[in-house]
């Protein structure tokens, strides 16, 4: 899309583009009025990963701390978000847990986009065999929806975090690994690719400079989003006694405790921690609809 | 039946006028061309004519009006009722307009239909298929836009644009992203479907040589204002306006001449666009 | 004087589903230093892939190309390293062929980098200079540019190592016809200033009309006139040339053109693979046209792959 602009050499009208631009914290705030997703995403993430800090670092009570006096205690004064069965402080558990939680989302995600990632590359790179071999694989561990073949390499492998985070990578690796692969496919064949091969770069220059980076922008958008996912599949494993088990103060743990107190009134061990799931998730999926939107806008 | 007149037409996006003061008529039966670079409004005016501006752009003066009954002013806009049957419109990427999930008859079909046809559909979709130059149109009705070549993607978009029997067709840009010779063919086939319904054109395009070939007035648009009108006989021969002077020369054809002289002042570093502060 | 680049049977098939399409089918072309020589031919004449086999970005099946005598036919892209030193392609649009995350310093700057430039600043705004943007464009991408401005880009990144050949493919095809002309001055004002040789690949016979000297005119892969371009485009030989020119806008009411020469629409998928390739959709065509056609020598120079061009009478 051309612009029309002003001043044109010789009598011709030409489209000219105006030099400068505003300041950096302008264009921050422009950045965040286009893209309410930023905002929402940036500022949610930011609360979970403070209240998060706060929770191993400085947290009101101890989470572990059993205390029978005061077991049961509906949300108020002393405990914001009350006590469970063990008179642990629920508020403080919610803050360690969710800190548990979201850096196991972080781990999984990074490691699965690492691995998937430079998979991806490579096999659409290569081509030939390896990259039909490598195909087929993937599309038998695709068969399988992720939260089961998580929760069967969690059962196979034992109940420690460690595997909890490599039965959830392994699950979400395949994913990365196509997006990566279709990324370095169509760039491929991109016109400026041509243009580079033109002016004399060698094949490794061109992946790595002009496939590369413009490959990779859907995963890393998809890793963004797979972080939340990652933090509902880690509680959902120990919420079903598979993966993180207690006295850990993982959220999805609480959740499982509280499950049979919510019928007698004590609705807030399970809701609190629920509600910090859900916040999170939220968040980063707002923060993977802005990395989208990011990317579409690029390059067209 | 007065065809298609834009009287005072201003167009804004935002707090920016993007089209000003534009005066346009469109008699049954001739053919009137706007010509002007990209972004110089033309299409937005012609868009404006259909109530099809984007949503950021609103008609703030001026009026439009069909076979004498206005369609659009700043308050109002009725375009809606006179949209692909009194006044239709083609556009420049032949293939991107069209529907790539539907085959090319089911496209006509479905105007026709807008059109309150009923009966016979099939049979008057290949009628206008045929109409527009198309070899076998009643297999080509059964194709997919993506099994069409550019051309033939056009003529189907011109049957869809005629299916109505507009009064008036505005083609935005027909036939820029087709071959000379084919380019050639859909102007034949404009003209030749002009003088058989009688239906007014107008024409845009930012190449004066077509508009020259094919109109009897031209319109020279530039950063939203009309700044030549006329005959084509008057616009060409004798130009007053500098930038319609500079259209002119460009497209004086003259074949095989290899070094033209070298423009007054294109030539050198000075011959980068120049800066200018403000949009 | 010997030519700079010499094409010599240049065949080039793609295979599609279960049929072979010959995308180049025999083309033979010659480009001697300081030239400037078009190739007008309309989509499916096999012109963009003609660029880039002659620029070693594919390979072609058979046939050669040479440049100052040495073979660079199929060389891969590490053997061709010095040859892209020499020849250059600008492609047709230059949004989809430059990377439109990088600067324009960096676009400009690649070629330099790759080659092992010194220097690569002053070199950088030297051709800036050169094609005539200004320096602070330095830091923008290329879709914040207009395009005329991107395609300068994109000469500006061909000639920045000082090659004596470009292949350019469309160059003007992406801009407005008000700022063609300015990007033709350039181009012409580049050429002389770095003794330039052009192939000058379009659809645009105005274009080409007026910056080169010789034309070849191709269509569905093979050559079908070739010669001094005022005489290819005021005496065409062939009747596809004859029909392009009729077709080419001008002035004056279309309808009323004496020489005006329409060739037949073509009809969805038969397309003939033997005699002349033309002669389905030629208004002119007889049944001898059945059979390979004769190359005809109209004048010395100017030839075309057409029975009914008559050598003419007269010497020029």
């Amino acid at each position: 899309m051309s612009r029309t602009g002003a001043g044109f050499s010789a009598g011709r009208p030409d489209d000219t583009v105006p030099a400068g631009g505003p300041g950096r914290s302008a264009r921050l705030r422009g950045e965040l009025r286009r893209h309410p997703s930023l905002l929402v995403g940036g500022v949610l993430a930011a609360a979970m990963v403070i209240a998060a800090i706060a929770g191993h670092v400085a947290p009101p009570d101890n989470p572990l701390a059993i205390n029978p006096g005061h077991a049961l205690a509906p949300p108020g004064p002393g405990h914001w978000f009350g006590t469970d069965q063990f008179g642990r402080d629920v508020f403080s558990r919610v803050l360690y847990g969710l800190g548990m939680d979201v850096v196991i989302g972080l781990i999984v995600a990074a490691l699965a986009f690492a691995v998937g990632a430079m998979a991806g590359i490579i096999s659409g790179y290569l081509g030939g065999w390896i990259d039909d071999i490598v195909m087929r694989v993937i599309d038998i561990v695709m068969s399988l929806p992720p939260f089961l073949l998580a929760l069967s390499i969690a059962v196979v492998l034992g109940n420690t975090v460690r595997n909890v985070v490599i039965a959830i990578t392994i699950a979400y690796v395949p994913y990365l690994l196509r997006l990566t692969r279709s990324g370095v496919l169509t760039m491929r064949g991109a016109d400026y690719v041509l243009g580079a091969r033109a002016v004399g770069a060698s094949r490794s220059r061109v992946m790595a400079l002009h496939v590369l980076p413009n490959a990779v922008g859907p995963s890393m958008v998809q890793a963004a989003l797979m972080v939340g996912w990652a933090i509902l599949d880690v509680s959902g494993l120990s919420f079903l006694g598979v993966g993180i088990q207690p006295p850990s103060p993982e959220l999805g743990v609480q959740i499982a405790q509280g499950a049979s107190y919510i019928t007698s009134g004590q609705w807030w061990i399970s809701v609190f921690p629920g509600v910090a799931i859900i916040l999170t998730v939220l968040a980063y999926n707002f923060l993977g609809d802005y990395a989208d939107d990011k990317l579409r806008g690029q390059g067209s | 039946m007065s065809g298609l007149e834009i009287v005072g037409l201003h167009v804004s996006i935002g707090d920016r006028d993007v089209v000003r003061a534009v005066d346009l008529h469109v008699k049954p039966g001739t053919c009137v061309g706007l010509v002007g670079a990209s972004g110089s409004g033309k299409s937005l005016t012609a868009l404006a004519s259909l109530g099809l501006l984007p949503r950021a752009a609103r008609v703030t003066a001026g009026r439009i009006l069909l076979g004498g009954d206005e369609t659009v002013t700043p308050g109002r806009d009725r375009s809606a009722e006179v949209r692909g049957s009194g006044i239709a419109m083609i556009f420049q990427s032949p293939r991107a307009a069209l529907n790539p999930v539907l085959r090319a008859g089911h496209q006509v079909e479905r105007v026709l239909r807008r059109n309150g046809q009923r009966d016979d559909l099939t049979r008057r979709c290949v009628e206008l298929l045929g109409a527009t130059g198309l070899p076998e149109p009643d297999k080509i009705a059964r194709l997919y836009p993506h099994e069409l070549s550019g051309g033939m993607c056009q003529r189907v978009m011109i049957a869809m644009g005629i299916a109505s029997e507009p009064e008036v067709l505005i083609a935005d840009e027909p036939t820029t992203a087709l071959d000379v010779t084919v380019q050639a063919e859909i102007l034949d086939l404009l003209d030749d479907l002009r003088s058989r319904t009688g239906m007014g054109m107008l024409l845009i395009s930012h190449d004066m040589s077509i508009v020259a070939e094919r109109c009897e007035s031209i319109s020279v648009m530039r950063q939203g204002e009309i700044v030549e009108s006329g005959t084509s006989w008057a616009v060409l021969n004798s130009p007053r306006h500098p930038f319609t002077t500079e259209l002119v020369r460009d497209v004086t054809y003259r074949p095989g001449i290899e070094s033209s002289p070298a423009p007054s002042s294109s030539a050198g570093p000075a011959d980068g666009p120049a800066r200018k502060d403000g949009r | 004087m010997r030519p700079l680049i010499e094409v010599r049977g240049l065949r080039k098939d793609y295979r599609r589903g279960g049929e072979v399409l010959h995308a180049v089918d025999g083309i033979d072309l010659t480009l001697l230093p300081g030239e400037s020589v078009g190739v007008i031919g309309e989509s499916g004449s096999g012109k963009s892939t003609l660029a880039r086999c002659i620029t070693g970005l594919e390979r072609p099946t058979s046939g050669s190309v040479f440049f100052q005598d040495a073979d660079v036919t199929g060389l891969s892209d590490r053997a061709l390293r010095w040859f892209r030193r020499e020849v250059q392609p600008v492609f047709q649009d230059p949004l989809t062929a430059l990377n439109p995350r990088w600067t324009v310093r960096r676009l400009i700057a690649e070629p330099l980098k790759i080659h092992g430039e010194r220097d690569v600043e002053r070199r950088v705004d030297e051709v800036l200079r050169d094609v005539g943007l200004a320096k602070e464009l330095m830091t923008r991408r290329p879709r914040d540019l207009s395009g005329g401005e991107r395609q300068r880009v994109a000469i500006a990144r061909a000639i920045v190592l000082r090659p004596s050949v470009l292949v350019l493919d469309e160059p003007t095809a992406s801009v407005d016809m008000s700022i063609r002309r300015a990007l033709l001055a350039l181009l012409k004002r580049l050429q002389s200033e770095h003794r330039l040789t052009y192939l000058y690949i379009s659809h645009d016979i105005r274009t080409v009309g007026e910056t080169c000297r010789r034309t070849i005119v191709m269509y569905r892969g093979r050559l079908a006139e070739e010669g001094p371009t005022t005489a290819v485009l005021n005496s065409p030989g062939h009747v596809y040339t004859q029909t392009l020119i009729s077709a080419v806008p001008r002035i004056g009411r279309a309808s009323a053109r004496p020489d005006r020469l329409r060739a037949r629409p073509v009809s969805s998928q038969q397309l003939p693979d033997t005699g002349c390739l033309f002669a389905h959709r030629c208004p002119r065509a007889l049944p001898e046209c059945a059979a390979d056609p004769p190359v005809v020598e109209i004048t010395p120079g100017h030839r075309a792959a057409c029975l009914l061009a008559r050598r003419a009478s007269r010497p020029p």
